[in-house]
C-alpha cells in the first residue's frame, strides 16, 4: 500500500480562534448517524457556523474570502474531547489538509495522522502572527514543509514542531500504519500466545 | 527493577517497534459500537481483511438506542441502519453481539465490567474515548479513532506511543455527600482539561483504596476530560471480588492462576513516575461546572468566576463559556434554575449511583416544570434496580424510568435537550451543544447532586436538601 509522501503542504489559511475546541464542536454528534464518512464534510463546525449567523456575523469558515483555504488555524488543545474520527474525516472532507495550533488532544492527533492530515504545534504569538497576515490578505499562500520544520508565508518563515514519530509516518508515507501492522502478524500471533486470556 | 502497572502490561502486550519508533500493542480485548465500527469494517471489506480474533472483540449498541420506545424499526432510520449494520457485521465476522433482545446490552463501559470481560493486566480498546473507564480494573485501556478499530480488527494491535505516567494521590476521607464524580472533577479542575496530554493517570491513595469498584470506574472514565487517554487503578481485592462470578471471569484453577498474575501486574512499590501529585480528600466539595468544558468547575458553595480571577490564558474560554451558560460572573451557582435533571451515562449509570439517588429520594418529589429522567446504564442494572424496588421509587418521586443507553448525554438519541435548557447532568461533557440542542446548557454534578436539582428545581447542595450527614 503505497502511500504519498506528505512533506510539504501549500494551501491558503483560515483562522478559527479558541482554545479547547472540542470534537463535539467539530462535528456535533448528530451528523454521525451515519455508516460511512462521506458527506460529513459539510457539517464541520456546523453549530458554530449557525450561532454565527443566527447572531448576524459571519463564522470564518463562511467567509467568502476563505472559501477554499487547506490549512486550519487554531488555539490550544484542540480536537480534545470524544475519539470520534469523524471530527478530522470532517475537516479532511471539507478541504482541510494540514491543522495548526498551540497543541493536539492526543486521539485527535492520531487519528488526523492517520488521514494523513498533518497536525503541527506553532506557539500561540505565531498563530496570532500568521492570523494577522491572512486576514489582511486571505490569498496568502501558506507552505508548511515538515521536513525544515517551518511555516512560510509571504516572505517570512515561523518553526513549528511535530512529533518525530508523525514526521516520520508522513514523510515516508507510511502515515497509515495498516501495512506495518499487518507486516507484523506473525509476531502478534507468538505475543499473543504468551497470554493466558487471549487463550480463553 | 520497580515497574509501574503500565510497564508491565505494555511489555507484555509489546509485539514489535514500528520503523517510525512507535509500538505494535497487542489489544487483547477490543469493545466495539455502532457509531465507530460500521466504517472500520468497511475499511476491512476494502482491504479485503478478516477479522483476526473475532473471539477477542464484543460488541454492543448504545449510542443511538432510544430509551423509550425501542420497537424496532426505529423511528429514525439512520439510529435503525447503524443497529441493522452493526448485527450484520458482527454475524458475519463471528463476533460476540449482546444485542437489544440480549437482556445484556448497555453502555459499553457498562457491559465490559458487568460481564466480567474487563480484566486487570490486560490492554482494552474501543472506539469511544471514554474506554478509560476499564482502567479501574487495572487495565491500560485506549479509546481509539475508526481507523485504530479497523487496524484491531484486521490485527488485534495498533501502532503506538508509550505515555508517561502520572500518579495521583488522594487520600482521606470524602465528606458525606461527596463523591468520586466530584474527586474526579476536582483533579481535572486542579490539572485542567489538556494537564494530562501524554500521560496515562495512576489513581491511589487510601481513597482509592477505599472506593468501590464502581466508584473507580467513575473516576477513570473522566481521565479524558483531563487529557489523559489513559486512566487506571491497581486491581486489590475489592477488583477481584468485584469480578469473582462473572459471566466471562476465569473459573476455578483458571481463576486463582489469573488472580496471581492480576496481583503481580500492579505497580510495584518504589516505581518511578514520570510526575506525582496529591489531593487532600477531605477539602473536596461537591463540585459543578460553570463553564462549557469540565475543567471550569467550581464547588457548590462558591461563586461563578470573575474573569480577572481565571489565568489570562483561560479568559477568553470562560467569557465564551458564561454566554454560553448564562452565568453572572461572581454570582452564587446555587440556586440556578434548572430545566432537565440526567441521572445515567457510563459515568454514573451503575446500580450504586442509582441505588445512592434512590436511597434519598424515596418519599421526594421531582420539582413540577422539571424533567427528570433515569437511564440504567445496561439492561443488566435496570434489571437489578426494577427487582431492588428502586425504579419504582424513581417513578413514584417523578422521574421517567428508561431503558439503557447513552441517552442524554449525547445528542444521538430522540433524549436530547431543546433550545437553552440547563440541564443537571450526572453525564461526563458540557460541551457547547452535547446534549443535542446547540444552546443546550450542561452542568455536571454527581448523582445525588442531580436528584437535588430535580427535586428544587435548581441548582442546590445535596447535602442540605437531602440531610446527608
Amino acid at each position: 500500500m503505497a502511500l504519498e509522501k506528505i512533506t510539504q503542504v501549500t494551501g491558503r489559511g483560515v483562522y478559527v480562534p479558541g482554545d479547547d475546541i472540542d470534537t463535539d464542536r467539530i462535528i456535533p454528534a448528530r451528523f454521525m448517524k451515519c455508516v460511512t464518512f462521506d458527506g460529513l464534510g459539510e457539517f464541520a463546525f456546523f453549530d458554530a457556523r449557525d450561532a454565527a449567523k443566527t447572531a448576524g456575523m459571519v463564522h470564518p469558515l463562511d467567509k467568502p474570502e476563505f472559501s477554499g483555504a487547506g490549512i486550519l488555524l487554531s488555539g490550544s488543545n484542540f480536537g480534545c474531547g470524544s475519539s470520534r474520527e469523524h471530527a478530522p474525516q470532517a475537516l479532511y472532507r471539507f478541504g482541510f489538509r494540514a491543522v495548526i495550533a498551540e497543541s493536539f488532544a492526543e486521539i485527535f492527533f492520531g487519528n488526523s495522522i492517520t488521514l494523513g492530515m498533518p497536525c503541527v504545534v506553532m506557539s500561540a504569538a505565531d498563530i496570532q502572527a500568521v492570523a494577522a497576515i491572512i486576514e489582511s490578505d486571505p490569498a496568502a499562500l501558506l507552505t508548511l514543509d515538515l521536513l525544515e520544520g517551518k511555516l512560510s508565508i509571504a516572505d517570512m518563515d515561523f518553526p513549528l514542531a511535530l512529533p518525530e514519530h508523525a514526521k516520520e509516518a508522513l514523510v515516508t508515507g507510511k502515515w497509515d500504519a495498516i501495512a506495518d501492522l499487518l507486516e507484523g502478524i506473525d509476531d502478534v500471533k507468538a505475543r499473543a500466545a504468551t497470554l493466558p486470556y487471549m487463550a480463553a | 527493577m520497580s515497574q509501574t502497572l503500565l510497564d508491565k502490561v505494555w511489555d507484555a502486550h509489546t509485539v514489535r517497534t514500528l520503523p517510525n519508533g512507535s509500538t505494535q500493542l497487542l489489544i487483547g480485548t477490543h469493545l466495539i459500537h455502532e457509531v465507530t465500527s460500521p466504517q472500520a469494517f468497511g475499511m476491512l471489506r476494502d482491504l479485503g481483511l478478516k477479522v483476526l480474533y473475532p473471539s477477542r472483540t464484543f460488541a454492543t449498541v448504545d449510542h443511538i438506542v432510544p430509551t423509550d420506545e425501542r420497537e424496532e424499526p426505529f423511528k429514525d432510520s439512520l439510529a435503525d441502519e447503524m443497529i441493522r449494520a452493526l448485527r450484520r457485521n458482527c454475524e458475519e465476522s463471528g463476533v460476540k453481539f449482546f444485542d437489544l433482545p440480549s437482556g445484556q446490552q448497555g453502555i459499553v463501559h457498562i457491559v465490559g465490567p458487568e460481564q466480567g470481560i474487563t480484566q486487570p493486566g490486560t490492554t482494552i480498546a474501543c472506539g469511544d474515548s471514554h474506554t478509560s473507564t476499564h482502567g479501574a480494573f487495572g487495565a491500560i485501556a485506549f479509546g481509539i479513532g475508526t481507523s485504530q478499530v479497523r487496524d484491531v480488527l484486521a490485527t488485534q494491535t495498533m501502532a503506538i506511543r508509550k505515555p508517561k505516567v502520572r500518579r495521583i494521590n488522594v487520600d482521606g476521607k470524602l465528606a458525606p455527600g461527596v463523591y468520586s464524580k466530584d474527586v474526579i472533577l476536582h483533579i481535572i479542575r486542579c490539572l485542567g482539561v489538556n494537564g494530562g496530554l501524554g500521560y496515562a493517570y495512576e489513581y491511589g491513595g487510601s481513597t482509592f483504596d477505599a472506593f468501590t469498584q464502581e466508584e473507580r470506574m467513575t473516576v477513570c472514565n473522566m481521565s479524558i476530560e483531563g487529557g489523559a487517554r489513559v486512566g487506571y487503578v491497581n486491581p486489590d481485592e475489592t477488583t477481584f471480588a468485584y469480578l469473582n462470578g462473572r459471566p466471562y471471569a476465569p473459573k476455578g484453577a483458571a481463576w486463582d492462576e489469573a488472580v496471581v498474575r492480576w496481583k503481580n501486574s500492579a505497580s510495584d512499590p518504589g516505581a518511578n513516575y514520570d510526575d506525582v501529585v496529591g489531593y487532600d480528600a477531605a477539602e473536596i466539595a461537591p463540585t459543578v461546572t460553570w463553564g462549557i468544558n469540565p475543567g471550569q468547575a467550581i464547588f457548590i458553595d462558591e461563586r461563578v468566576p470573575r474573569l480577572e480571577e481565571v489565568p489570562e490564558k483561560d479568559r477568553a474560554t470562560a467569557e465564551e463559556a458564561l454566554a454560553h451558560m448564562h452565568l453572572k460572573a461572581g454570582e452564587p451557582i446555587k440556586g440556578t434554575k434548572v430545566d432537565v435533571a440526567f441521572l445515567g451515562s457510563c459515568t454514573n449509570g451503575r446500580l450504586s449511583d442509582l441505588t445512592e439517588v434512590a436511597r434519598h429520594i424515596k418519599g421526594r418529589k421531582v420539582r413540577a416544570g422539571v424533567k427528570a429522567i433515569v437511564v440504567p446504564g445496561s439492561q443488566g442494572v435496570a434489571a437489578l434496580a426494577e427487582s431492588m424496588g428502586l425504579a419504582a421509587i424513581f417513578r413514584d418521586a417523578g422521574f421517567e424510568w428508561r431503558g439503557a443507553g447513552c441517552s442524554m448525554c449525547l445528542g444521538m438519541n430522540p433524549d436530547k435537550l431543546v433550545g437553552d435548557q440547563l440541564c443537571a447532568s450526572s453525564s461526563n461533557r458540557n460541551f457547547k451543544g452535547r446534549q443535542g440542542s446547540p444552546l443546550g446548557r450542561t452542568v455536571l454534578m454527581s448523582p445525588l447532586m442531580v436528584a437535588a436539582a430535580a427535586v428544587t428545581g435548581e441548582i442546590a447542595d445535596a447535602r442540605e436538601i437531602f440531610s446527608v450527614k
